[in-house]
């Protein structure tokens, strides 16, 4: 009985990351904001580099709120496709060179999202990590925190329910 | 109060990320306010279906709460949000603008309420609906 020699570490770094950016590079708004993610593990971290465009106040000057919304929202699908994904890849079930040459798979789809702003944007570059709470069949739902300086000191957090997408069709 | 309806207009005009959207004023009231964005491909959400992504009409549902706060004649300055929630009714159909229409229906000295809608072309099925609360800050 011989174990399969496992894969070299660089093969396998390639392949979830190479998954990872045609999921988040196949978003046209993703792209406009010039949100990127980091990832450690199966642990994503959502970038959102600061950029004069993302300005919602000129005068303090503070990231627009619509923006932290839709950074937090874009965190928290991306985070909860790629839970599924993990699995999938892991397991073998999905194949991930068809995932990065752009067949990719549907995206949960937004039922409610709230949004709790606790402190203004600053105009910096800002961090988001999603925790998936409950993922069934049907639905989800997701926590996400933003920070910028500081990570204890998050300065808006967002609750969603996401409808998830029907597999094997 | 024509003053407060033309500095709602201008304070909204004025920002980046509303412009980087674009985002136009259709109308605004006492408390009221009416937004339009155009179908952009830039904010496609959904690569498959070409739908706008919900984080785009979130940013124009927040914007428009603000205005109609901004735009409230009981409201000394200007507003920031506190909570905001958004339900997505259904996808915007692509191609088509979403207009938005928000209310300020309630404002405390210190806590305005809002209430908002999203639309497409169809009048009679909302894309979807957004209440929120924000500040009332005095005038710097």
């Amino acid at each position: 009985m011989s174990r399969k020699r496992p894969e070299p570490v660089q093969v396998v770094k390639q392949r979830r990351d190479d998954a990872l950016a045609a999921l988040v590079h196949g978003v046209p708004y993703i792209q406009f904001l010039g949100i990127e993610f980091d990832r450690r593990g199966d642990e994503l971290t959502a970038i959102l580099p600061f950029d004069d465009k993302l300005i919602g106040n000129p005068m303090l000057p503070a990231l627009h709120g619509g923006v932290t919304a839709a950074f937090l929202e874009v965190t928290a699908v991306i985070g909860l496709s790629w839970s599924v994904l993990w699995e999938e890849l892991e397991r073998g079930e999905l194949d991930a060179d068809e995932l990065i040459s752009g067949h990719l798979p549907r995206l949960p789809k937004t039922i409610d999202f709230t949004v709790d702003y606790l402190r203004s944007g600053l105009p910096r570059d800002a961090y988001a990590r999603a925790k998936v709470n409950r993922s069934g069949r049907r639905y989800a739902s997701v926590h996400v925190e933003a920070w910028q300086d500081n990570r204890s000191r998050a300065y808006a957090q967002a609750t969603g329910h996401f409808l998830m997408p029907t597999r094997n069709e | 109060m024509v003053d407060k309806v033309k500095m709602a207009r201008q304070f909204t005009e004025a920002i980046p990320h509303a412009k980087a959207l674009g985002m136009q004023f259709t109308g605004i009231g006492e408390g009221t306010a009416e937004m339009r964005m155009p179908y952009d491909e830039r904010f496609v959400g959904d690569p498959e279906t070409r739908v706008i992504h919900g984080g785009a009409v979130y940013a124009l549902l927040d914007t428009t709460c603000g205005a109609a706060v901004i735009a409230h004649p009981a409201n000394p300055g200007a507003t920031a949000t506190i909570g905001l929630r958004i339900d997505y009714m259904r996808a915007a159909t692509p191609g088509q603008a979403i207009r938005t229409r928000a209310t300020c229906y309630h404002l405390t000295r210190t806590v305005a309420f809002v209430r908002a809608e999203a639309l497409d072309d169809d009048d009679s099925r909302p894309v979807a609906t957004a209440t929120g609360t924000f500040t009332v800050e005095g005038l710097a």
